[in-house]
């Protein structure tokens, strides 16, 4: 009873270290998860090209193709300010922008109908476009309606091919994520008026490497530009990153509150370790009459602190893990106990066992037979 | 005559009790010889314990030598005392001081455990032990369920269990009843004809009669030393 009091101690410290870290971790992944989706794995470079010194789509094609071990997309953007129109239907404030073939992949859209802009197009500099299901559904009706229908563009005249999946689930709106046409950027930049390409967006493979993903691009482009100021590159991941810190440093804060907890618990061990040599004193002087050395007993006594420590700190695992999912699934998040939690937590407990057991073992190893045997 | 066993020279154990000095033994020689059955006798506070203590090896001697075995234990260390305790000594204590948490057969090998003993030896020679005193058959059970007696043989059984050089009783019948103590007494006999040399301390002339040398300290020395039948005359 009084070592499973002990062990309670353990246990709590333990389970509410796996619990906190755990739990903060699993919410830092979802958190995590839910900026990948607006993007986190997305670069974007804007560059001022000067007669002198300048990367035109080509050069930046090329740099792409060097570097697909880090890049999974890419593609060069160019914004069009124009007016969409169907008619005497208008739509003031669709985003019009020309784009390579795997845009739809970097912004994560599925098509709902119809198919993507293709190499072929961009190529051929081919007057279609993809557009999205505001477009379609406030032009035509419909995603299947609107497929192979004309809009005009700035007076130029696109057939859609594609019709982009809802994205807002909530509510389609003038301006909104729905609200889009996109094009070949080769016409686009026929629409713009102007050949120079100055703005490209990048999507990396993982988001564990957007730094040197974006250290790489910023070398290449330094050693065209030789000035900073020509050229900005943006990783949406920047804005993770800081997050991650804050929830790094909660995760850490937590953490240390509930190795406090720890802390408490050893003290506990100690104190029944102590309790437990003052009762056993009597005993503790039968062996060392039987020819028990200190070194024996205070092997006895230390393993004994070590093995109650350990058995709660096992347990406080057990628990952990169990109330770490409950809890998850509580709050609506996939929280597994990270196997550092678990290493640091249950060698702490068994360290705390074995300092804290400490103490106690060397005062038993140190009575002296004729006193211990007295001892009632 | 035989060789000796314990041979204490000029035994002085020296307490401080603030400014005033108890002289527990003061200035004991003995000699022991191998297969003998002595009885140390004496009122409480006569100093008795204190001998034991140091015969038994749980303490030493503020000065003075004391040999055992031919070994001088007289200012060995702690660990050094253990070692010859588990080595050369059996006890056999008032309380029987059997580990309550252990079985019989637990508590007769621990002797042999601290000896480093295999434990298959170590069952062997412990269940051997239990035959002797006639508690085989429960090697199971614990303490706690065994008679007062009963109880004081395994604790005889775990002094045997080592094979030690001497058998060092400490008041062995001073919790049982007259029948029972008889029966240790006749024990202790009977384990002394087969060789063991038995030391015996007990404040009761009755039981210190049934030894075969008396030895009776007073005020911390010895005041007489001989054979029981003598000693038994002037009583």
């Amino acid at each position: 009873m009084r070592s499973f009091l002990t062990m309670l101690g353990i246990i709590i410290g333990v389970a509410s270290v796996i619990i906190l870290v755990s739990i903060v971790n699993g919410y830092m992944s979802s958190v995590v998860e839910s900026f990948s989706s607006m993007g986190v794995n997305r670069i974007s470079v804007r560059l001022t090209n000067l007669s002198s010194r300048s990367v035109d789509v080509d050069e930046m094609y090329s740099f792409y193709d060097e570097h697909k071990d880090l890049f999974a997309q890419m593609s060069p953007s160019v914004s069009v300010s124009a007016v969409v129109k169907k008619g005497e239907d208008s739509l003031d404030y669709t985003s019009v922008g020309g784009y390579s073939e795997e845009y739809l992949d970097i912004m994560g859209y599925e098509l709902e109908s119809g198919r993507n802009i293709s190499y072929a197009d961009i190529a051929a500099r081919n007057k279609v476009c993809v557009v999205g299901y505001y477009v379609a559904s406030e032009l035509f009706g419909g995603p299947q309606e609107a497929l192979n229908q004309t809009v005009k563009v700035n007076g130029y005249a696109f057939t859609i091919v594609g019709v982009a999946e809802r994205q807002d689930e909530d509510e389609l709106e003038e301006g909104g994520t729905d609200d889009f046409l996109w094009m070949p950027y080769s016409i686009a930049t026929k629409l713009s008026r102007s050949a120079d390409i100055t703005s490209y967006t990048f999507a990396t493979i993982t988001t564990d490497n957007t730094d040197t993903c974006k250290t790489e691009i910023e070398n290449y482009l330094y050693e065209v530009y030789k000035d900073e100021d020509l050229y900005d590159v943006t990783a949406n991941s920047e804005l993770l990153d800081s997050l991650n810190e804050q929830i790094a440093m909660m995760s850490g804060m937590l953490g240390g509150i509930a190795g406090i907890s720890l802390l408490v618990a050893g003290v506990g061990v100690m104190n029944i370790m102590l309790v437990s040599v003052t009762e056993r004193t009597r005993e503790i002087g039968i062996r060392k009459s039987l020819g028990a050395k200190r070194g024996t007993i205070m092997q006895q006594f230390v393993i004994e602190a070590a093995v109650t420590s350990s058995i709660g700190g096992i347990i406080g695992i057990i628990l952990g893990a169990i109330v770490t999912q409950v809890a998850g699934n509580l709050i609506g998040i996939t929280a597994t106990p990270t196997p550092v939690a678990v290493i640091i937590s249950f060698s702490v407990s068994v360290g705390i066992g074995l300092i804290f057991g400490y103490m106690p073992a060397n005062r038993a190893a140190k009575l002296n037979p004729i006193d211990a045997l007295r001892s009632d | 005559m035989a060789e000796p066993l314990i041979e204490l020279k000029d035994i002085y154990k020296i307490y401080h009790m603030g400014d005033e000095e108890v002289r527990a033994n003061d200035g004991i020689t003995l000699t022991i010889y191998k297969g003998e059955f002595v009885a140390i006798v004496g009122k409480s506070g006569s100093g008795k314990s204190t001998l034991m203590n140091i015969i038994g090896a749980l303490d030493v001697p503020t000065e003075g030598s004391y040999y055992l075995g031919g070994e001088d234990v007289s200012d060995m260390s702690d660990d050094q005392l253990a070692v010859i305790r588990n080595k050369m000594i059996g006890f056999i204590f008032q309380q029987y001081n059997l580990l309550p948490k252990l079985n019989l057969l637990e508590n007769v090998e621990l002797p042999l455990l601290y000896a480093g003993v295999g434990r298959e030896e170590r069952r062997e020679r412990a269940m051997e032990s239990l035959e002797k005193v006639g508690l085989k058959e429960k090697w199971r059970n614990m303490p706690n369920q065994l008679s007062g007696g009963q109880q004081q043989r395994v604790s005889i059984a775990r002094a045997l269990a080592g094979d030690p050089s001497l058998i060092l009783a400490d008041e062995p019948t001073g919790a049982l009843d007259s029948r029972t103590s008889r029966e240790v007494l006749d024990f202790l006999k009977k384990i002394n004809e087969e060789g063991n040399t038995i030391v015996m301390i007990t404040h009761d002339n009755s039981i210190a009669v049934e030894a075969k040398r008396v030895v009776r300290i007073y005020d911390g020395k010895i005041n007489f030393d001989g054979d029981v039948k003598d000693y038994a005359a002037i009583l």
